[in-house]
């Protein structure tokens, strides 16, 4: 799997899709290695949703990928570009807790529109309304339910069109119906063309949306397939264990 | 004990009449201190901003120093910037002896660690939960330092509100910078500490009373604004 | 955002400021002056007749000789003759004049601790305190009635400083905080008379000692050297002191009274 990654980060790819090549990557904080020898390569549009338990190390490698954390080893390229604050800027990640300013929901998406210098409030208001937040427009922003949050967070992400939205865990905290709702505003933006990176532990969820999947336990990839070959057939025992519903640790 | 009898009936008196004299006082002891609150905001906040976000070396010695000079003596600041501006000083030349700016400008000086000490600790709190989202929006610091400011607003109002407790309750600097002189530089403090000086107790301590009636005022009236943010989930 | 609104406040702020500033002058001088009541009386009267307006910063003798010396004052108004005269030696100020006089005298509380009551001599006041162990609050902040007050002592052959912190404390503050401090622990106080007189908050003390011709307490007028500070306003300091030294300024000095008393005797040379 490294030689044929390698040979991608190497060769030209078309733009049109997206092209993601990681190579060696590992993390290390005070001496605990959270992340270890990930190399994968990605070209596919769609939804790739990052699976293991707890602690495999899926939110690192998100971060990573957006380049908010500094890798202690390997690189991640997009485009065959090494990551920079140009390619962070044209991607969203949504956390699994909102992180939302103390101002309106308009404020909120204004102020990103703002510093990508297209304040816009008409690109503002499609965006409140293709997460259902356009008659909560003036509502102060931190007096949303969770899942009203959520929503606002994404419409955010949405609205600077980023090649890549990345999302880690952004359902975890809320009832069904709002998890309804947000996987099918991902679902639809995937669908317009924005790459997807989807972290769970919902076996459910995955299923629903994946249409590849990077499995990671303990810091390490274990596969990295398409969902249906992945959740049919998985390969490594720690996937099987995982998919039966057995606990890891 | 009678002069506190007598002093509440001077207050109210000195209140109710609308006193030509002390509405001057009030005034300019709030256009002083107000003045420096502001200035001293325009200083401190981008300073505690900027503690608040950046990482280098050097940074706690900073900020042990900082918090240190938020002890500083209003004496010692009134002499620093009495030397400055005197005529025999290196600014002597600007004429701002015994004038109301001199009394601002040493209040600002007086006041600006506070700013910047407190609102370093309130954005740094806030930085913590904001840092993440910042890194993934790409934001530059200047950019980062301004939404920590905005975003702060509510909690850095009682910054200010301590920097001007400070100021407008302080005598020392105003007294030696201004020089009390009536109708030009005299201020609540410097009067009470007049009053006092002339044996004058009671009217002493009225002006007191005044002087903490109006900081009780301005304290309901951010109270009050912090209150309706609140609600918003905005502080 | 607010910033852009708040900027024109802080600069308006600061500008009205300087623009208050036109013909004016600015008087250092002392504490018992100002605290008496007797700028209130005289300088509406000069600003009616001359239209310039006097300001007054109102510090000990000591750290008035060293603002003027600072250049940061027209005029010297204060009441220790040998240090004007260096002041003037020294290339400070035009030549210095008598302006008027009051006295000092010794108060205390009205059950005379000390015994000096009645008592015609300084010296022996002075000795009858000390050996009496009775509390005495002196100035000790360099002004011109601590000068005054250390001549005293000296006079008398007595040295208190050695005694300093038991029966005789240094307040270092001005005349009306010491006052305060006095009658608070009941220790006699040496002030000048007007500042007594006009002082609020006497509690049961008392005018114990006066009249020893060595208790004369001398006002001198100086106008600050132009030669020295190019920033004094000669023209308008100068109006000011031969106002205060002509027949007019010296009646209007004479008029000054409080609970019906003259504080200051005018003394100007004709």
């Amino acid at each position: 799997m490294r030689d044929m990654t390698q040979n991608c980060a190497q060769t030209a790819v078309p733009s049109t899709a997206a092209s993601l090549a990681v190579n060696g990557l590992g993390y290390n904080i005070d001496g605990h290695r959270l992340l270890q020898d990930v190399s994968f390569d990605i070209r596919t549009q769609g939804i790739t949703v990052l699976m293991g338990p707890n602690g495999a190390g899926k939110s690192v490698l998100l971060r990573l990928l957006h380049g908010i954390l500094p890798p202690s080893d390997g690189q991640v390229h997009w485009y065959g570009k090494p990551l920079s604050p140009e390619i962070t800027r044209q991607q969203a990640l949504v956390f699994q807790k909102p992180v939302l300013l103390r101002r309106s929901v308009a404020a909120n998406v204004d102020f990103v529109l703002r510093t990508r210098g297209r304040q816009d409030p008409g690109r503002r208001d499609a965006a409140l309304a293709r997460v259902g937040l356009l008659h909560l427009v003036q509502h102060p922003a931190r007096r949303l339910s969770g899942g009203e949050q959520q929503r606002l967070a994404l419409a955010r992400a949405l609205a600077t069109e980023p090649d890549v939205l990345l999302l880690d865990e952004p359902t975890a905290n809320l009832d069904p119906a709002a998890v309804q709702l947000i996987e099918n505003i991902v679902t639809e933006a995937a669908s317009g063309g924005t790459k997807v990176f989807f972290v769970t532990h919902d076996i459910g969820q995955a299923r629903r949306l994946a249409e590849d999947v990077v499995f990671l336990h303990r810091g390490r990839l274990l596969e990295h397939s398409a969902a249906s070959a992945f959740f049919d057939a998985p390969q490594s025992s720690a996937a099987r264990a995982y998919l039966a519903g057995e606990i890891l640790t | 004990m009678q002069e506190f009898e007598s002093a509440f009936g001077l207050a109210f008196d000195l209140i109710l009449r609308g006193d030509r004299d002390l509405l001057e006082i009030v005034w300019l002891s709030l256009r002083v201190s107000i003045s420096a609150v502001l200035l001293a905001c325009l200083i401190g906040l981008p300073l505690g901003a900027y503690l608040a976000i950046a990482r280098f070396r050097g940074r706690g010695t900073v900020i042990v120093a900082l918090n240190a000079l938020m002890g500083l003596p209003p004496v010692v600041v009134g002499l620093i910037v009495y030397l400055h501006l005197s005529r025999a000083g290196p600014l002597g030349f600007l004429g701002l002896l015994y004038t109301p700016t001199a009394m601002i400008i040493a209040q600002t000086i007086l006041i600006t660690p506070i700013v910047a000490a407190l609102s370093r600790q309130v954005l740094e709190d806030l930085n913590t939960e904001y840092a993440e989202q910042f890194r993934s929006f790409a934001l530059s610091r200047a950019q980062a330092m301004q939404v920590l400011i905005w975003d702060g607003r509510y909690s850095l109002l009682t910054v200010a509100l301590a920097g001007f407790g400070r100021a407008v309750a302080e005598v020392g600097a105003v007294m030696i910078v201004g020089g009390n002189i009536d109708h030009l530089t005299r201020v609540m403090t410097t009067a009470i500490a007049l009053e006092t000086s002339r044996g004058e107790l009671a009217l002493a301590l009225a002006l007191g009373l005044v002087l903490m009636v109006i900081a009780l005022a301005i304290n309901a009236a951010v109270q009050g604004v912090r209150l309706s943010a609140e609600r918003k989930a905005y502080a | 955002m607010v910033l852009k609104q708040l900027t024109p406040l802080i600069f308006g702020a600061l500008l009205a400021s300087a623009a208050s500033a036109q013909s004016s002058i600015i008087v250092q001088s002392t504490t018992s002056t100002a605290n008496s009541g007797l700028y209130d009386h005289l300088l509406p009267i000069f600003e009616k007749k001359a239209g310039i307006a006097v300001n007054v910063v109102a510090v000990g003798t000591g750290q008035a000789i060293k603002n003027a010396a600072n250049c940061d004052g027209d005029v010297l108004l204060v009441h220790a003759k040998a240090a004007e005269e260096a002041f003037v030696a020294e290339g400070y100020g035009l030549p210095r004049s008598d302006l008027m006089y009051n006295d000092f005298v010794i108060v205390g509380p009205a059950d005379d601790p000390g015994g000096i009551r009645g008592l015609r001599d300084i010296g022996t006041a002075l000795t009858q305190i000390a050996e009496s162990g009775a509390l005495f609050a002196s100035r000790g902040d360099d002004s011109g009635t601590h000068k005054k007050e250390r001549q005293l002592w000296e006079m008398a052959g007595l040295n208190p400083s050695a005694d300093s912190g038991t029966w005789y404390r240094e307040t270092g503050s001005g005349m009306g905080a010491t006052l305060n401090t006095g009658i608070g622990m009941a220790a006699y106080v040496m002030t000048d008379r007007a500042t007594w007189l006009s002082f609020g908050n006497k509690a049961d003390f008392e005018i114990l000692f006066d009249g020893d011709p060595a208790l004369f307490n001398q006002y001198g007028i100086i106008v600050v050297n132009p030669a020295h500070c190019a920033n004094v306003a000669l023209d308008e300091a100068k109006a000011f002191a031969d106002w205060l030294l002509s027949k007019d300024g010296q009646s209007a000095i004479g008029e000054f009274e409080r609970a019906g008393e003259q504080l200051f005797f005018p003394n100007a040379a004709e």
